[in-house]
């Protein structure tokens, strides 16, 4: 028995991921509201315009990054209460697919996520953005969420169907994200010219967001499989 | 008591019990040495001599993490697949948190006589920080539900994507700031700017941790394997139990 081209799968299970969120609505209905409010309450808590046009960056992936967890979390909970990784198992499939699917489909929900902070920072905090800037945050956004699709698939394969896994991934997953926090953090400020910061100093950042995203893009691709393998 | 269990009744070994003594003797002529012979620093003063505590913690706290990934990846590429190993891993996992965490406070201490504060967001201290955290969450994976296959697997998995993660993090915390002291034993130049008897008694404080070190882990590792016995066996045990007392009724 021949077995299924690994692009087959990915397009499969990603395809499958996005269907399952076109269907139930949950990142509209409930992670888009929650990211939402994080922005709201942040400028309550600051409470200060020039702060807020200063932090902004920080704001929005603090923001992406407290949904990813919402995300993550939800998407393997449907694939484990119905066993449905198990069932992939069985039918021998490539597991890096899998990883590879699922990683896609969580970055294109980050990245329809991203868009609607993006767009809460300019109305909410009163941030600008050049023509150059532009360039710079929509590479920074592609580069920062493949970097947290990657990373957040991993890791939630790894804490699916685990007990205590809600407060598991928070502890496992923060100390990972915090170089793309950081980075992602400080090339949209540069995109924003937050304190003054010129357009060009991001773009080494956006570097350190590949080199990111090709660590755990290879490293999750060999690891995903032993870990949910039980 | 049957043979396999007298054979795991002591964590002890000759080897260890040498390596326990060792330990003590020159952790003793530390402790005098530290607090009694060297001399207060010129700048520092008496505050100096917390580096005989918090150099050799470091240097135990980051070997501990460098024998848990080694380990891991043993038990992960091997084609026999060694418990040994992922026990080695564990118990140095959970060693090198006690010396990290010996390592953030003494360095706190240390900061707050030295820069004044507590805590500076230096790239040094930021990842070690940082280290610390992902091996509690190592931990924490270790003590998942499963089989002890399972346990290995996952947390070998874990060991080795944190190889990846630790450079990452320290990277971009060094480009984000910086303001440590720098390394003064291992200049780049090969210059060591100490004096004599200070520098004997660090390395002796470096030789005196790894021997506790050693001996921890030896230690923990054996007790990490009866636990793993007892929790394969409690089954058995219960089973034939019930048996014994139908046999005896």
């Amino acid at each position: 028995m021949s077995q299924t081209p690994k692009s087959r799968v990915v397009s499969a299970v990603l395809t499958k991921d996005l269907r399952i969120e076109a269907r139930s609505r949950v990142v509209t209905n409930q992670v888009l509201p929650f990211a939402g409010l994080i922005m709201i309450m942040f400028a309550f808590a600051l409470d200060n315009d020039d702060v807020l046009q200063r932090v902004a960056g920080g704001l929005i992936w603090l923001a992406t990054i407290f949904s990813l967890f919402v995300i993550v979390q939800r998407s393997f909970a449907i694939d484990t209460s119905d066993s449905a990784l198990d069932s992939l198992r069985v039918a021998g499939i490539d597991l890096s697919a899998v990883f590879l699917g699922k990683a896609i489909a969580l970055t294109l929900q980050l990245i329809a996520l991203d868009v609607v902070l993006i767009a809460a920072a300019f109305l909410l905090y009163q941030v600008h953005v050049s023509a150059g800037g532009l360039v710079l945050l929509v590479t920074c956004v592609i580069c920062a969420t493949t970097g947290l699709g990657f990373v957040g698939t991993l890791y939630g394969g790894l804490t699916a169907g685990t007990t205590g896994r809600e407060t598991l991934l928070p502890l496992l997953l923060l100390p990972v994200v915090a170089p793309v926090l950081i980075a992602a953090t400080r090339a949209t400020e540069a995109a924003f010219g937050s304190g003054g910061a010129a357009t060009s100093e991001g773009w080494a950042w956006v570097g350190l967001l590949t080199i990111f995203a090709a660590v755990f893009g290879i490293g999750g691709s060999l690891a995903f499989g032993p870990l949910i393998d039980e | 008591m049957s043979q396999s269990t007298q054979k795991f009744s002591s964590t002890g070994t000759q080897a260890s019990r040498v390596i326990g003594v060792l330990a003590i003797v020159v952790m003793a002529w530390v402790v005098i040495s530290g607090l009694v012979f060297t001399p207060a620093d010129v700048v520092q003063g008496e505050s100096v001599r917390i580096m005989y505590v918090h150099v050799p913690s470091a240097w135990i706290a980051y070997l501990a993490f460098i024998v848990t990934a080694i380990a891991s990846s043993f038990y992960i590429f091997a084609k026999r697949h060694s418990l040994g190993f992922d026990r080695v891993a564990g118990a140095s996992a959970e060693v090198g948190v006690m010396f990290m965490a010996i390592t953030l406070i003494t360095g706190s201490l240390w900061g707050r006589l030295t820069w004044g504060e507590f805590w500076q967001w230096d790239p040094r201290l930021t990842t070690t920080t940082f280290l610390f955290v992902t091996y509690i969450g190592y931990l924490a994976v270790r003590r998942l539900d499963g089989s002890i296959e399972q346990r290995a697997r996952r947390s070998g998995v874990i060991a080795l994507l944190a190889v990846l993660e630790i450079p990452l993090v320290h990277f971009s915390v060094v480009f984000w700031r910086s303001l440590h002291q720098r390394a003064t034993i291992l200049d780049p130049n090969g210059d060591v700017k100490m004096d004599g008897l200070m520098l004997f008694t660090l390395f002796s404080g470096v030789v005196a941790f790894t021997l506790v070190f050693a001996w921890l882990v030896l230690h923990r590792q054996r007790t990490m394997l009866l636990s793993d016995l007892s929790n394969e066996r409690g089954l058995d045990n219960a089973i034939l139990a019930r048996q014994n007392e139908s046999v005896s009724n």
